[in-house]
């Protein structure tokens, strides 16, 4: 669980879809101990804070990580403007990853949005075992579609506009699954309001269910405990940080707003 | 290689640099990183009676060269604190300086005894936090309080006492004074400015706090201002603070009367800067030819 700072090569970058953007990072340091779910803290020039990226590809063998982002405000702007042969500084591999079973026979992986990216590391390692549903909010945003179908994995995607895909949310397809198939568990990272609901219908049907959150960060390591999110612990409620005890949780841990 | 060593309230610093209050936890994250001996000393994370969740989330927000922050000093409460983090640290080789903060004057005064027990080795009074309610900057707004807080935590204890100032007062020299004639031996500043930001889009401030702390490069001129203002009106030795990210910055703010400088949004963005802050002051003063960075304290020569 050793984490490091430097700065790396970046390999290649692409365009994959409107203000959304692919890196392939060479570190071999941070590749070799890096798991599926967890994030690199990014240094951006300018800025004081750290931006936080989640891990979309882990090759061991070539020693590179895939990162995915979308444009989000000036900081993943400036980020954006990085280029092939630039050196990105990373501290990494940051946070706690999914729990990944082998003995798992049938799991759904769900992503919303710019969520989706940590969801491939998982697709890779259950391959035609996961199902991987993935909602965006129309056509332009639709992301990995091709990276989640190589690994073996079924697809099903969805859009909010219906201009691609069946139209509707994740939960739709989600419910039709776990009504009619044994499911092991259940993997999934988007907003808020889709993770609660996922998070209830999994608990409701007794599915092991892990989510990654997302909150704005300070160090990335748990020691300024600014990312807190509200969990339950020994059934007491417990400020849990995203960066260290996260950002990947057990759904029954979490307290959902509202 | 120039003597970085520094000596306050009797305390031996091997260097100058201290991680502040808040960014760095118990140093148990940084310690990944590099060895927590390099540092002069480490100032922990605010102690509190009992356990406290802080804050709602977000707790930060970006800001123009530094960021808000509202954590609102969630800690496990000074009885884990003693029990599970400091033996820890006491080992690591470093000068250990407790941060305590408290909603009631009691309950500062508690905190202090039971660290007095403890072989920490120095004590921060935190009467400065804006991210509370209760208590925090409220002691340190009105001379009054500051006083009266520090004269009762000074019975409590026989460490040496150091505290933290707010620099949201009209004068924070006449704070300054204020907890010198009740005892303090040393006084720490400057903590964050209270501000903040809304999303003009959600017309909603970033912070669920509202408001939040201001940090970083921003308000490094500000604490050379108060730094200077603080030292030229007591005689207990000044420990700087404020936007502190490099060598440079740090010798500026000791030329302005500043004994040590502590280090808190920097390590932010670069986990590393405590360490690369002493090298770098280190290699200023060889440049200089300057052989102790005890010559620089105060050494500013005003017009």
């Amino acid at each position: 669980m050793k984490y490091t700072q430097g700065k790396y090569l970046i390999l290649k970058k692409s365009a994959i879809a409107r203000n959304i953007y692919s890196f392939e990072i060479l570190c071999p340091e941070v590749a070799d101990v890096a798991t599926a779910g967890q994030f690199v803290h990014i240094r951006v020039e300018g800025f004081t804070l750290r931006r936080p990226v989640s891990i979309c590809g882990i090759d061991k063998n070539k020693g590179t990580l895939r990162i995915v982002f979308e444009i989000r405000g000036e900081g993943t702007e400036m980020l954006s403007h990085l280029n092939e042969g630039c050196l990105i500084d990373m501290l990494a591999p940051l946070g706690h990853g999914f729990t990944l079973n082998q003995d798992f026979r049938k799991v759904i992986l769900i992503g919303g949005g710019i969520g989706t990216p940590p969801m491939l590391p998982i697709a890779e390692f259950y391959g035609s075992k996961a199902t991987v549903i993935t909602g965006f909010r129309s056509a332009d945003a639709v992301i990995l579609q091709n990276d989640f179908k190589s690994t073996g994995a079924e697809t099903v995607l969805c859009t909010d506009d219906g201009s691609l895909g069946i139209h509707g949310f994740v939960t739709q397809p989600f419910e039709e699954i776990i009504n009619s198939e044994k499911i092991d568990a259940v993997y999934a990272c988007g907003p808020m309001p889709m993770l609660k609901n996922i998070s209830r219908k999994a608990i409701e049907k007794n599915i092991y269910c892990e989510i990654s959150l997302e909150e704005r960060m300070g160090c990335g390591i748990g020691a300024c405990l600014v990312c807190a999110c509200r969990t339950k612990k020994n059934d007491e409620e417990y400020f849990a940080h995203v960066c260290k005890e996260g950002p990947v949780f057990n759904a029954k841990e979490v307290i959902f707003n509202g | 290689m120039a003597d970085l060593s520094v000596n306050i309230c009797g305390v031996d610093f091997k260097n100058p640099i201290i991680p502040a209050s808040g960014v760095f936890g118990y140093g148990r994250e940084y310690e990944e990183l590099f060895p927590l001996s390099k540092l002069g000393g480490i100032a922990t994370k605010g102690t509190t009676i009992t356990r406290r969740n802080g804050n709602p989330s977000p707790r930060i927000a970006e800001t123009p060269s530094g960021m808000l922050n509202s954590v609102g000093l969630q800690n496990p409460g000074i009885d884990y604190f003693i029990e599970t983090e400091l033996p820890n640290l006491l080992t690591k080789d470093t000068v250990i300086i407790a941060n305590i903060a408290g909603s009631t004057v009691e309950e500062c005064v508690t905190i202090a005894e039971k660290i007095d027990k403890t072989d920490v080795h120095m004590i921060e009074l935190n009467i400065s936090c804006p991210n509370v309610k209760q208590g925090g900057a409220a002691f340190g707004t009105s001379c009054a309080s500051a006083e009266n807080i520090t004269a009762e935590v000074r019975k409590a204890t026989e460490k040496p006492l150091i505290v933290k100032l707010s620099p949201n007062v009209t004068s924070i020299a006449d704070i300054a004074k204020a907890v010198e004639s009740a005892g303090a031996d040393s006084v720490s500043l400057i903590n964050t400015l209270l501000g903040m930001r809304i999303d003009i889009n959600t017309q909603r401030p970033i912070l669920k706090n509202n408001v939040g702390g201001l940090s970083g490069s921003a308000v490094f001129p500000i604490a050379v201002r108060m730094v200077w203002q603080v030292a030229n009106a007591v005689k207990i030795p000044v420990i700087g603070m404020g936007g502190v990210s490099s060598g440079k910055d740090a010798i500026e703010l000791m030329m302005a009367g500043a004994s040590a400088v502590q280090v808190g949004a920097a390590i932010f963005t670069d986990p590393f800067a405590p360490v690369k802050i002493i090298d770098e002051m280190n290699e200023w003063l060889d440049s200089k030819n300057i052989k102790s960075v005890r010559e620089i304290i105060g050494s500013v020569k005003p017009w």
